[in-house]
C-alpha cells in the first residue's frame, strides 16, 4: 500500500495539540485497532485542524466586532455608509479557496487510497488476505467463511495481521456493516454485493453492528469481532466445525432469515458454498422471490454430501471437502 | 365501507391515549370558545378565506409553533429513551413506539415546523420588501397555506387512528415497501408529505414569479434587499427539487398501492434509486431552510449595527453559488453505498467548495458589525449566536463530507449533531430572530425582550449541552436511531444531553411567555410609526400592522436599502404618504382554497385507509371546487380612494400624536 509518511506525521503534530484526544484512550474512532482506521482518525484530525484557520479567527472576531463596536462605545469609529472594500473582499474569498483546495487535495488523495473497494496488499508483517461474507437479516449478521465452509451468527474471528475482505450484502432490507475499531463501513443491500477491506493490528474483542436503522430489532442488530492469533483463529474455526447445525439453501437459511429480535450467537458447520451467491441473485433479474430461491437452490438443498451440481451453478464445480469449495469461491470473487 | 379502518386502528399506549385526551378536550375547549365568542365568522372571513400574504405568514408561522411543541415533545421521548435504555435496560419506549417517534420528529421539524416558518415569513415579508400589494397569484397563496394545512392534519391524525411511519424521516426503500411495512404508517408519510409538497411547489412558483414580475417601479434586481434574494434563491430550489420529491412519492406509492416494483427488490427494481432521488431533493431543501435565515440575519445585523451591509454584491453571488451548488452534492448522503473513489471524491469536492460562498457570508456579516453601532437587541443574539454556532456546524460538515472520514462518521450520532447544529444554529435561530424583528409588522407592537433573551440563551445552551455529547458519543461508535443500547458508558453523556434538551425546553417556554407578556403589555410596546428599529427596507415605510393594501403609494426606489435614504431626505423620519390617493385594485377572498385543503385531507385519510368510494368522492370534489375557481370571475375588487383615505389619516393622525409626546418616536421600540 501506498500510504504516505507525511500525512502521518502530519496528524500526529495535531493530535498533540487537540483536546479531544483526551477522551480518545477509549474512544472507538480515536484509538483505532487498523491500519484503515488510523488512516480515518489522522484524516479526521488533518480537516479539523485545517478548519479552524477559519473557524477560530471567525469566532474571535465576532466577540471582538460585537464588543467593540456595540452602541454604547463612543471611542469606537462609525462609519454607517463603509460597505465594500475589494482588499477585505479579496481576502475573505481567498483563504476559505486555499483551505478547501487543500482539503480537496487530501479528499482525492484519501477517497482512493481509503477506498473501501481497494484491497490491502499485506506488507512483511501480515498475512495473506482471507474472504468473509456478511449477510444482513431481520435483525442479525451472518457471517460465511467461504474458505474454511462454515458460518455463524453474530460472531466473527479473524486472526490479527491478516486483511480481511468483507463482501456484504443484505436478504432484506438495507443495512451498515461497520466495526468502529477498524473503521470503514459499507452498506449491506439486497441483490448487491458490496465489499469493504479491513484489518486488525492487535487482538481484542471489537464491537460492531449495522449502522443504518433497518426496523424494529435494528437496536439489538450487534455483533462481536473476536481478533486473536493464527492459532486463536484455527481453534475457533475447529469450534464452530463442531456444531451439529448445517446452513443448507433455502432450507435453514429460510428459517434463518424469518425476522428475530436480539439473535444469540450460532454456528454451522457446513455451509451451503454458493450460499452468498445465491442469496445476491436471488434477488436480481424478474420473477417472484420465493420462486428464485428455488430456482437457486443447489445440491446441498437437502442436506449435505450428497455432490452433484445444481441448476444454476453448474459452473461451479462443487466438490465436497470445504477446502475446494473455497477455491472455486475465490476465483468466482476475482472477476 | 371503511377499508383497513376498523376500531382496532386506535391505539392503546398509555402515552399515546394520554395525548389523544389531550387534544381532544383541548380542541374541544377551543371550538367552544369559539362559538362561545361568536368569533366562526371573523375566523372565517378574516383569516381561513383570506389571500392577504401578511395573514397567511401569520397562520403558517402559528401553525409551525404548535407543530414546534409536538416535534419537540417527541424530541424529549427520545432523549428520555436514549438516556434511560442503556446496558441492557428497554426504556419507556417500545421499538415500535421509538421508531414512530424518530420519524414522526425528522418529519414534523423539517416539513411542518421549519418549512412553514421560512415561507410564513417569506409571506409576511417579500411582498412588502419589494413594494407590492400582495403576491402573484393570491389564490394559489391560500391554496398553498390549506394544502400544507391538509398535511399537517394527517399526520396528527396518525395519531389517533393507526400509526405513523416506523422508516426513518425519509422512508428509504425497501424498508418503506408493502413488504417490510405492511402497516399504514408510510401511507400517512406518503400522503401527508405528498399534499403538503404540492402546496410547497406552489409557493415556490408563486414567489418566484412574485419576486420577477412585481417589484415596485426602480427596484432593479440589484436593489433587492438581501432577504428577498435569498427567499428568490430558496425559491428557484423549490420549483427545482419538489417535483423530484413529488415524483419520487408518487413512485413509492405505486409500489405500495399498485404492487409495482420500482424501488423493491424484485423485478429489477432499485433501492439505490430511491435513495439517490429522495436526496437530489433532500439536499437543495437544506438550502432550502437555511437560506432565508441568512438573508434574516443579514437585515437584523445591518439594521442593529445601524449601517450598510457589507459587500451586498458579494453576498448576492454567494447566495447564488450556493443555489446551483446545492444540487450537485447529494451523494455525500450516502458516500457508503459504495460508488467508486472517483464518484465518492467528485461529490465530497463539490460538498466543500459549498463552505466558501458560505464562509464568504459569515464575513460579511463580521464586515457588517466593524465599524458599526451594535445594538444587542435579541434579534442581534440570535444572530452573534448563529455565527459562531454555524460556523462549526459547518466545520464539522466539511468533516463529513470528505468520503474517507465519512466512512466512520456516517448514520453516527455525529451526523446528528452536524445537522442540528447548522439547523438549530442556522434556521431556528435564524426564524425566532425574524419572528422578533417583523413581528410588529404582523401586529402592530414589539416582542418583550428580556423573555426574547432569556429565550436565546437557553437555546444557545441548550444545544450546546445536548448536542456536544453525541458529537462525543459518535466517536464511540454510537449510532442514530437505536431503540436501546448495550454499552452503559455512553449512559452519562447521554443524560448530559437529555439535560440540554431540556434547557431547549425551558427556551421555547420562554418564548410561549414571551407572546403572553408581550401580548398583555401590548399598549406600552405600540409600533407607532411602522419602523420600530429605525430599519432601512421597504417593509417599514409602511404603518404596523401593515394595512392590507401594503402601500397606499407603491413606493418608488432609487438604491440599495432605499427606505434609510428617504428617511435621511426626510430630516430623518420616515415620511407619511400623501394625498391625493386612488383607487386599489385587490384580490377577493377564497372559499375554494380552504375547501380543497379540507377534501385532499379526506382524499388523503382515504387512500391511506383504502376507503376507495371516500376517495372518489374527495377526488371528485377537488376537481369540482377547482373549476369552480377556475371560472368564477369574481375575483377582485377596488377598494376606494376615501377608504385608502381613511385609513392612511389615521395612522397620520396617530404618528403625528405620538411625535408630540414623545421626541424619540422613530426609535422608541428598539431600544425597549
Amino acid at each position: 500500500m501506498y500510504r504516505t509518511p507525511p500525512l502521518r506525521k502530519l496528524g500526529v503534530l495535531l493530535l498533540a495539540v487537540l483536546p479531544l484526544v483526551l477522551a480518545g484512550c477509549s474512544s472507538a474512532l480515536l484509538d483505532p485497532k487498523g491500519q484503515i482506521g488510523e488512516e480515518q482518525r489522522t484524516l479526521i484530525f488533518t480537516s479539523f485542524g485545517l478548519m479552524q484557520i477559519v473557524v477560530i479567527p471567525v469566532i474571535v472576531m465576532t466577540l471582538l466586532f460585537a464588543w467593540r463596536y456595540r452602541s454604547s462605545n463612543r471611542e469606537a469609529s462609525y462609519r454607517p455608509d463603509w460597505h465594500h472594500s475589494t482588499l477585505v473582499e479579496a481576502v475573505v474569498w481567498f483563504i476559505p479557496c486555499v483551505i478547501i483546495v487543500f482539503l480537496a487535495a487530501l479528499t482525492w488523495y484519501t477517497s482512493h487510497s481509503l477506498d473501501p473497494h481497494k484491497p490491502i496488499a499485506p506488507n512483511e508483517e501480515q498475512q495473506e488476505p482471507i474472504e468473509i461474507q456478511a449477510v444482513s437479516l431481520d435483525w442479525k449478521w451472518l457471517f460465511i467463511y467461504p474458505e474454511q465452509g462454515i458460518a455463524t451468527v453474530n460472531e466473527l474471528a479473524f486472526p490479527e495481521d491478516t486483511p480481511v475482505r468483507f463482501r456484504v450484502s443484505s436478504g432484506s432490507v438495507m443495512n451498515a456493516f461497520f466495526i468502529p475499531r477498524l473503521g470503514s463501513q459499507i452498506y449491506a443491500m439486497a441483490g448487491m454485493d458490496n465489499d469493504v477491506h479491513l484489518v486488525a493490528d492487535e487482538p481484542g474483542v471489537y464491537a460492531g453492528r449495522s449502522t443504518n436503522y433497518s426496523g424494529a430489532g435494528f437496536a439489538d442488530m450487534t455483533f462481536d469481532a473476536h481478533v486473536g492469533t493464527e492459532e486463536d483463529f484455527e481453534s475457533w474455526v475447529a469450534e464452530v466445525r463442531e456444531s451439529s447445525q448445517a446452513l443448507t439453501y433455502p432450507a435453514r437459511y429460510d428459517e434463518l432469515a424469518a425476522p428475530s429480535v436480539d439473535n444469540e450467537v450460532e454456528y454451522f458447520s457446513e455451509v451451503s458454498p454458493s450460499l452468498y451467491e445465491s442469496i445476491i441473485k436471488s434477488f436480481q433479474a424478474g420473477g417472484d422471490h420465493e420462486q428464485r430461491m428455488a430456482e437457486y437452490a443447489d445440491s446441498y438443498a437437502e442436506g449435505f454430501g450428497h455432490g452433484g451440481h445444481g441448476p444454476a451453478h453448474s459452473d461451479d464445480g462443487h466438490d465436497e471437502s470445504a477446502e475446494s469449495h473455497g477455491e472455486s469461491m475465490s476465483a468466482e470473487a476475482a472477476e | 365501507m371503511f377499508g383497513k379502518l376498523t376500531l382496532e386502528a386506535i391505539p392503546t399506549d398509555p402515552i399515546i391515549m394520554t395525548t389523544i385526551a389531550g387534544i381532544v378536550v383541548g380542541g374541544l375547549a377551543l371550538m367552544a370558545a369559539i362559538t362561545y365568542f361568536k368569533k366562526w365568522g371573523y375566523l372565517w372571513t378574516e383569516w381561513i378565506t383570506s389571500i392577504d400574504h401578511k395573514k397567511l405568514g401569520i397562520m403558517y408561522f402559528l401553525v409551525a409553533l404548535v407543530m414546534l411543541l409536538r416535534g419537540f415533545a417527541d424530541a424529549i421521548m427520545m432523549r428520555s429513551q436514549q438516556m434511560m435504555a442503556s446496558g441492557g435496560a428497554e426504556g419507556f419506549l417500545p421499538p415500535s413506539h421509538y421508531d414512530q417517534i424518530f420519524t414522526a420528529h425528522g418529519v414534523i421539524m423539517i416539513f411542518f415546523v421549519a418549512m412553514p416558518m421560512v415561507i410564513g415569513l417569506m409571506n409576511l415579508v417579500v411582498p412588502l420588501q419589494i413594494g407590492a400589494r400582495d403576491v402573484a397569484f393570491p389564490f394559489l397563496n391560500n391554496l398553498s397555506f390549506w394544502l400544507f394545512a391538509a398535511g399537517v392534519i394527517l399526520v396528527n391524525v396518525s395519531l389517533f387512528a393507526g400509526e405513523f411511519a416506523k422508516t426513518g424521516w425519509l422512508a428509504y426503500a425497501p424498508l418503506s415497501g408493502k413488504e417490510y411495512s405492511p402497516g399504514v404508517g408510510v401511507d400517512y408519510w406518503i400522503w401527508a408529505l405528498q399534499i403538503s409538497g404540492i402546496g410547497t411547489t406552489l409557493t415556490g412558483i408563486n414567489f418566484f414569479v412574485t419576486i420577477i414580475k412585481m417589484r415596485t417601479k426602480g427596484m432593479s434586481m440589484f436593489r433587492m434587499p438581501i432577504f428577498t434574494w435569498t427567499s428568490l434563491c430558496a425559491n428557484v430550489l423549490i420549483i427545482a427539487s419538489f417535483p423530484i420529491l413529488t415524483a419520487t412519492i408518487a413512485l413509492l406509492t405505486l409500489d405500495r398501492y399498485l404492487g409495482m416494483n420500482f424501488f423493491t427488490t424484485d423485478l429489477g427494481g432499485n433501492m439505490m434509486m430511491y435513495v439517490n432521488l429522495i436526496w437530489a431533493w433532500g439536499h437543495p431543501e437544506v438550502y432550502i431552510l437555511i437560506l432565508p435565515a441568512f438573508g434574516v440575519f443579514s437585515e437584523v445585523i445591518s439594521t442593529f449595527a445601524r449601517k450598510r451591509l457589507f459587500g451586498y454584491g458579494t453576498m448576492v453571488w454567494a447566495t447564488i453559488a450556493i443555489t446551483i451548488l446545492s444540487f450537485i452534492v447529494w451523494l455525500h448522503h450516502f458516500f457508503t453505498m459504495g460508488a467508486g473513489a472517483n464518484v465518492n471524491a467528485f461529490f465530497g469536492i463539490m460538498t466543500m467548495i459549498i463552505a466558501i460562498p458560505t464562509g464568504v457570508k459569515i464575513f460579511n456579516w463580521l464586515f457588517t458589525m466593524y465599524r458599526g453601532r451594535l445594538e444587542f437587541t435579541s434579534p442581534v443574539l440570535w444572530t452573534l449566536g448563529f455565527i459562531i454556532t454555524f460556523s462549526l456546524g459547518g466545520m464539522t460538515g466539511v468533516m463529513l463530507s470528505i468520503p474517507a472520514a465519512n466512512f466512520v462518521l456516517h448514520n453516527s450520532l455525529f451526523v446528528i449533531a452536524h445537522f442540528h447544529n447548522v439547523i438549530i444554529g442556522g434556521v431556528v435561530f435564524g426564524m425566532l430572530a425574524g419572528l422578533t424583528f417583523w413581528f410588529p409588522k404582523a401586529f402592530g407592537f414589539t416582542l418583550n425582550e428580556k423573555w426574547g433573551k432569556r429565550s436565546f440563551w437557553c437555546w444557545l445552551i441548550g444545544f450546546y449541552v445536548a448536542f456536544t455529547p453525541l458529537y462525543v458519543l459518535s466517536f464511540f461508535g454510537a449510532v442514530r436511531r437505536m431503540q436501546s443500547y448495550e454499552n452503559g458508558d455512553w449512559q452519562p453523556l447521554m443524560i448530559v444531553a437529555w439535560v440540554g434538551a431540556v434547557i431547549i425546553a425551558a427556551g421555547i417556554a420562554c418564548t410561549l411567555i414571551q407572546f403572553y407578556v408581550s401580548i398583555r403589555d401590548r399598549k406600552q410596546n405600540q409600533d407607532v410609526t411602522g419602523d420600530p428599529w429605525g430599519a432601512r427596507t421597504l417593509e417599514w415605510a409602511t404603518s404596523s400592522p401593515a394595512p392590507f393594501y401594503n402601500f397606499a403609494h407603491l413606493p418608488e426606489v432609487e438604491g440599495v436599502d432605499d427606505f434609510w435614504r428617504m428617511k435621511e431626505r426626510n430630516g430623518g423620519v420616515a415620511p407619511l404618504s400623501e394625498a391625493p390617493y386612488q383607487d386599489i385594485h385587490m384580490p377577493k377572498n377564497t372559499w375554494e382554497g380552504p375547501v380543497l385543503g379540507g377534501l385532499s385531507t379526506v382524499f388523503g385519510f382515504a387512500l391511506v385507509w383504502h376507503i376507495w368510494w371516500l376517495a372518489i368522492v374527495g377526488g371528485i370534489g377537488m376537481f369540482a371546487v377547482f373549476m369552480a375557481r377556475i371560472f368564477r370571475e369574481d375575483v377582485d375588487y377596488y377598494v376606494p380612494a376615501a377608504e385608502v383615505e381613511r385609513i392612511e389619516s389615521e395612522h397620520r393622525r396617530r404618528v403625528e400624536a405620538d411625535a408630540s409626546s414623545s421626541t424619540h418616536a422613530t426609535q422608541a421600540g428598539g431600544q425597549a
